[in-house]
């Protein structure tokens, strides 16, 4: 079970007030884009053991979406933040590499 | 003109460790906007005595302000004075950018209340309700099994709890199970 922070309405719920939505920070390529980036954007997902950088819906409660970082592997959550950012804060970065040393996840680190 | 009726009509289950009873009518206005603003503050102000702050509730007699999330407010007034209500928010807000919606008929509203109350929501909310975690003033959305619902305290001991009006008779039922006789878990 998971307990989320949610960074909008400062809510400190478990899993079932959030649903999941994903990876996050994609790059949504579209229009312009080569076939490539758009079969990454379309199909390309990380699936790693360790740290993962998620999307997260407050579903059952302010309706708000936000980013968390978490561990696949022992469920703890490193931190949550704002939904209107393309990579994490610092304080998060930092916060993982104070449990994860040494962690990446795609370009970050 | 239609006869406007609240979902379960007034429907209640008195026998168990908690009253659970459908409330009647309850006019409802969601109302979106940028809660930072003045004029919005003023306006809500003028509604419900109180500009909420984050998950709290502000209530005045019948009516009321209840923050749902960072850009939106639900406004309680009687059911007969919506009309008039947003008719009102639409002058004082000219020029700002906000929407306000009627929804009183979209939803429905529950009164749990008796000493166990608490025990009541404690089994189908995953919400903390120690005394000293869940007060009165406070308003939280969430869920009470498996539909979403938002409530506060009106009392000491008791909750009122407003859901989708569709699940309406579902919430009953789940209100009611949990407040069955000899059901006390006494948590708190």
């Amino acid at each position: 079970m998971l307990i989320l922070n949610c960074p909008c309405c400062g809510v400190s719920g478990e899993e079932t007030e959030y649903h999941a939505g994903g990876e996050a920070h994609l790059k949504r390529h579209s229009i312009g884009s080569t076939d490539d980036q758009f079969e990454e954007y379309l199909f390309m997902r990380e699936n790693p053991r360790g740290v993962h950088l998620e999307r997260w819906r407050h579903n059952n409660g302010c309706g708000k979406w936000f980013h968390a970082a978490r561990c696949t592997q022992t469920l703890e959550v490193f931190g949550t933040y704002s939904a209107q950012t393309y990579e994490p804060p610092k304080e998060i970065k930092d916060a993982i590499s104070a449990k994860r040393p040494g962690w990446t996840w795609r370009t970050f680190s | 003109m239609s006869n406007a009726v609240s979902a379960l009509q007034g429907a209640s289950y008195v026998d168990g460790i908690a009253d659970v009873t459908e409330f009647g009518l309850r006019g409802m206005i969601t109302l979106r906007g940028d809660l930072s603003d003045k004029k919005l503050i003023k306006a809500v102000k003028s509604i419900a005595g109180a500009m909420p702050g984050m998950r709290s509730i502000a209530l005045e007699e019948d009516d009321g302000a209840a923050w749902m999330s960072p850009d939106e407010l639900l406004l309680m007034v009687p059911h007969g004075d919506v009309a008039s209500t947003i008719e009102g928010l639409s002058k004082s807000l000219a020029g700002t950018h906000f929407l306000a919606a009627d929804v009183s008929d979209a939803r429905a509203v529950f009164e749990v209340s008796g000493p166990k109350a608490r025990d009541v929501m404690a089994k189908l909310a995953p919400v903390d309700f120690a005394n000293s975690a869940f007060e009165k003033g406070m308003f939280r959305r969430s869920r009470l099994a498996q539909v979403p619902a938002a409530f506060w305290m009106n009392e000491q001991d008791a909750f009122t709890v407003v859901c989708f009006r569709s699940v309406a008779q579902y919430m009953f039922d789940l209100l009611s199970v949990a407040a069955q006789p000899g059901s006390e878990v006494d948590a708190f």
